[in-house]
């Protein structure tokens, strides 16, 4: 993987938000003598780096901060602190032409086909806009040009003046990744694009994505929580938990050889389509929350594995072993000379009836 | 923030039918019944048309329309239907003053429906056109204010901090008078003139329209294809203007109704208290002013009709806003 | 169509006898599953809405067997009609929808003849619903206790501390930890998952001999799912409790349920054991659905699609609905295909029923 294929990088990026306190709030507080303002911390540090033409998904549940982190990407969201590079050039060092095509190289799907689209537009102009306004499509081709992308993702172009409420919940996503298509971007952020949509659409829209990715070179950061989603669609897996990445791998490797308690957790819950009735097994505890996140590894209360170690210092996203470089991994239990992780694997993955 | 505040994650119900109330087990919509499949999309889905039959669902709206479509066409027809012009005093003849409803004048040519007036000016006439005035002042200044107040609330919202906390401040403060103080202060500050009205009114109102554009505004401003439209870098004045402030306007359309009969029946207070137009401008509560020293001594009709015709037109107005309000309600989705 | 066909997690057991799924799991075997006695008898059920643009016929003619004890998926996508079945079984659908069976037995009683005062004693106490947003069990204004004790109360002469006693057993069942605190919050103190779990032991406090549940799981993550799953599951079995499932994801239901019905437009189009559905379906439709499911397995190959999508319920074309978009239709399929019985507990409604080829 040369760095001339890496289009995006993230590096340090955090997303923090601090309750805003007004007037009496201050006073309050002063007389409290309580310190600084909560803040929680959306996206708490996420070092990553994508390729260009790949499928990377990121899974998590909520309050994992994936969505946040894809807004980060597509520019609707700075962040607090850390650095995005788009072609190995810092983001916020961008000025003029640069920026522009930057702001435009990145696109978003987003997950609800109801909300997602501006009902009070037909969809010539939904799809049409931004186009002729930043002066890829002069005004007088735009029909033909939008008439073109309806047809790319399946849609009948004979209804393009049409609002989106006269659409189902399967062509609106379509709508939207017209929409997305028309700017030319080289990266779609799709935030749980199918997650609103029935199986059968869902296979139709997935279809979609994977023919326009070969047709024009699309790179993909697929967020979704579906991991059985994820993993038919993506070239690499990385899970998140609590604003962090705790593991990073390609597809086959998180399936077949899961090293973080959580991701083997995700992957035992999966709901696969089975025939005889499922010894369920669930992991325990609530969902963390990010205003007072638990100390050391955030997994630790609810990690069957937990030792004192893992209260205490939080692990680092690092390689599992030095022959596998590309499997990162953020847990303690990869320092420990014992095979014990492997071997929990093996009994957890056996449970699941993987082959 | 969604990420976060959420506190349940992953899917929605698939092709979910929003509107689904919590009052009691109320049954939704047979979900996705109205959603097409591919290739058929009924053609009479057009939101105008949704508008339109639910808005001829409604006996009492229709009748306000009408009404109200009647008072319009009345004033706007004025020097075509009034047998006289009330304020071309060549026409009048003083004999004919305070004369009963249904009395002619001197020579026959002209019946008096409504009466006279102390002035000898036919009622009716001073009715239509003194509607024409008070319509005319309630229109635009209602529009005016709705301009300036949607502006203020639209970008309020759009920037929110500290422009948000100014300008709702300046808002609150505009709110916390009286609309009738206001006008009056500001009237015995500017003198009196139809134009002179209209900016009054314009600043009693648009504080209403501030508000409710603000909070419309701010529902929008979170939703995805706003969101959509800055990751397309498109500018913020066209985002506000094209696509947030659109889906704004079902709230203000209703509060624009109801001003209007406000701002007419406000107007009709000040010219009766005397500080609102001009004697040769009479509006329709500047004939109600006029008649009320004749009340007394049995000559009703000076004041009495009207001030039926303001009646009506509010109450019209009323009717026709009330039922606005039932359509556009955000849980109905239009 | 075979590469797509969906590699299964466990052997085929083709045994569809409830119990003994459940002993293998490792489970006790409850108490009704063999009694052969139905708790629940539906014979053409029939929810239409009357609206302005016609006769939606949400639900139309559905007919289901429950056993006591046993776990029903009812598996559809949007528009199929099963969450209004669900309504139309607890007779909570109001005007414009009309609802009629030719034969709706529940516990030996005919829900029909009932009037609304005995089917507001039956709901709540032999039969309860979980939704699933659970804000629409919880009111936001009371404390939980107040709803739970409400709840226990409407249904029978108790004292507020036995209710309250027996709203603590409850919600020790569903496994939330010290209830005793839980009892004394208002719901938006608490996360979804909590909600759904109180929602669940609402359900369970009189005991209900049958609970139906819309989509319970669906707005909830992963692994709060897998212990509501858990929780279910356990309580099923203990409790004999017959469970309505209705879900639109077929690899969550069939992990738990004993048996599977599909619908597609407000019919059902194949209803068997589990293992059986899963395993070696006969309707197109079901075929096409577990095709469609994505996971590892799926990787690198063009999912399955079936083509178009649901056909507006305002329009359904004649005879079978899934005719347009159906790999096997012919013109037989312009005559309405009736639910047929292949095997003994499994049937399929198609002209053309066969296994996959």
């Amino acid at each position: 993987m040369s760095n001339s294929d890496i289009i995006l990088s993230l590096r340090g990026v955090e997303r923090h938000y601090t309750q805003p306190v007004d007037l009496i709030g201050r006073v309050g507080r002063m007389l409290k003598g309580s310190d600084k303002p909560k803040s929680v911390q959306a996206v708490a540090g996420v070092d990553l780096d994508v390729v260009a033409g790949e499928v990377i998904g990121i899974v998590g549940e909520s309050g994992c901060g994936k969505s946040t982190l894809g807004r980060m990407l597509t520019g609707i969201l700075p962040p607090t602190a850390g650095d995005i590079l788009y072609k190995g050039k810092a983001v916020d060092t961008l000025t003029g032409q640069a920026r522009r095509d930057y702001e435009l190289a990145v696109q978003m799907i987003f997950q609800d086909p109801f909300s997602s689209l501006n009902p009070r537009m037909r969809v010539i102009d939904i799809i049409g806009e931004a186009p002729v306004v930043h002066g890829m499509v002069r005004r007088g081709d735009r029909e033909s040009f939008v008439v073109g992308l309806m047809r790319k993702v399946g849609l009948d172009p004979a209804y393009r003046f049409r609002y989106p409420h006269q659409f189902s919940g399967g062509q609106r996503q379509r709508i939207g990744v017209a929409r997305a298509l028309a700017l030319n971007p080289s990266v779609i952020v799709c935030d749980e694009a199918v997650a609103a949509l029935d199986v059968s659409i869902q296979a139709q829209v997935l279809n979609l994505f994977i023919a326009l990715r070969r047709e024009f070179g699309l790179t993909y950061f697929f967020i979704s929580h579906n991991l059985g989603v994820v993993s038919h669609i993506s070239d690499r897996v990385a899970i998140m938990y609590l604003g962090r990445i705790v593991e990073l791998a390609d597809t086959d490797s998180i399936f077949a050889a899961a090293r973080h308690p959580y991701t083997q957790a995700l992957i035992k819950e999966l709901p696969a389509l089975r025939i005889g009735q499922r010894q369920f097994d669930p992991i325990k505890g609530e969902l963390p929350s990010p205003i007072d996140p638990p100390s050391g590894c955030p997994f630790h209360p609810r990690c069957p594995y937990a030792m004192d170690r893992c209260r205490v210092e939080r692990p680092l996203l690092k390689p599992v072993d030095p022959a596998r470089p590309m499997h990162l991994s953020a847990c303690h239990l990869d320092d420990m000379e014992t095979p014990m992780p492997e071997g929990a694997a093996h009994t957890d993955r056996a449970q699941a009836g993987h082959p | 923030m969604s990420d976060i505040v959420r506190d349940v994650g992953g899917e929605p119900m698939p092709g979910s039918v929003p509107g689904m109330t919590t009052e009691g087990l109320h049954v939704p919509a047979p979900p996705d019944a109205q959603a097409p499949e591919a290739g058929v999309i009924p053609a009479h889905e057009s939101l105008w048309r949704v508008f339109v039959s639910q808005f001829f669902s409604s006996k009492l709206a229709v009748f306000g329309l009408i009404l109200l479509v009647a008072c319009i066409a009345l004033a706007v027809f004025a020097p075509w239907i009034a047998p006289q012009n009330p304020f071309d005093i060549a026409t009048l003849d003083i004999l004919d003053s305070k004369m009963p409803p249904g009395s002619t004048n001197m020579d026959g040519s002209m019946t008096y429906w409504l009466g006279t007036d102390g002035q000898a000016r036919d009622v009716f006439s001073a009715i239509l056109y003194g509607m024409r005035i008070s319509l005319f002042v309630g229109l635009v200044s209602v529009s005016v204010a709705f301009l300036i107040g949607a502006t203020v609330g639209l970008i309020s919202a759009y920037f929110g901090g500290r422009i948000d906390a100014l300008l709702m401040r300046i808002v609150d403060i505009q709110l916390s008078f009286p609309s009738i103080l206001v006008a009056l202060i500001l009237l015995a500050a500017l003198g009196k003139g139809v134009d002179k009205v209209i900016y009054a009114l314009i600043a009693v109102q648009w504080a209403y329209f501030a508000r409710a554009a603000r909070g419309a505004a701010i529902v929008e401003r979170n939703r995805e294809y706003v969101e959509a439209a800055r990751s397309m870098s498109l500018s913020w004045h066209r985002i506000l203007w094209r696509h947030v402030f659109p889906n704004c306007i079902p709230p203000l359309m209703v509060i624009a109704t109801i001003d209007l009969a406000h701002a007419i029946a406000l107007e009709a207070t000040l010219s009766f208290l005397g500080v609102g137009v001009p004697v040769t401008e009479p509006s329709l509560g500047m004939l109600i002013s006029n008649g009320f020293e004749f009340l007394l001594s049995g000559n009703y009709w000076i004041s009495f009709f009207p001030g039926i015709a303001l009646a009506l037109v509010v109450i019209a107005i009323n009717l026709v806003g009330d039922h606005l309000r039932d359509i556009l309600n955000p849980r109905n989705e239009i | 169509m075979n590469a797509n066909a969906p590699v299964l997690e466990d052997a085929p057991r083709l045994n569809g006898d409830a119990a003994a799924r459940r002993a293998d799991a490792g489970g006790t075997p409850e108490r009704h599953a063999d009694s052969g006695e139905l708790l629940l008898d539906v014979q053409g059920l029939r929810t239409w809405f009357h609206t302005r643009d016609g006769v939606v016929k949400a639900v139309d003619g559905v007919s289901l067997q429950l056993r006591h004890g046993e776990i029903l998926g009812l598996v559809g996508e949007s528009g199929s009609g099963k969450s209004v079945t669900g309504f139309s079984l607890m007779k909570l659908v109001d005007p414009p929808g009309r609802m009629q069976a030719d034969r709706l037995v529940f516990n030996g009683r005919d829900l029909q003849a009932l009037d609304d005062e005995q089917y507001r004693q039956l709901r709540g106490r032999d039969m309860a619903m979980i939704f699933q947003d659970p804000m629409m069990t919880l009111n936001p204004v009371l404390r939980v206790d107040t709803q739970m004790i409400e709840a226990v109360q409407a249904h029978g002469r108790v004292s507020r501390k036995a209710a309250r006693a027996r709203s603590l057993e409850v919600l020790r069942m569903v496994g939330i930890p010290s209830p005793e605190d839980r009892l004394m919050v208002y719901p938006h103190h608490l996360s979804g998952g909590m909600r759904q779990r109180i929602a669940i032991a609402i359900a369970l406090l009189n005991g209900p001999k049958m609970i139906i549940a819309d989509e319970p799981t669906t707005a909830l993550d992963v692994t709060i799912q897998g212990q509501i799953l858990y929780e279910v599951q356990k309580l099923c079995r203990e409790m004999g409790t017959a469970l309505i499932w209705i879900t639109h994801d077929l690899a969550v239901v069939s992990g738990l349920a004993d048996r599977l019905a599909v619908m597609y437009a407000g019919r059902i189009v194949e209803t068997g054991p589990t293992p059986v559905i899963v395993g070696a379906a006969q309707h197109p439709y079901t075929h096409g659905l577990i095709a469609s499911i994505p996971s590892i397995h799926t990787r690198g190959r063009e999912l399955f699609q079936i083509p178009g999508s649901t056909p507006s319920l305002l329009a359904l074309p004649e005879g079978c609905p899934f005719r347009n978009r159906c790999y096997r239709a012919t013109e037989q399929c312009r005559h309405d295909p009736v639910l047929e019985e292949i095997v003994p507990g499994h049937a399929a409604s198609c002209w053309h029923k066969g296994l996959q080829s």
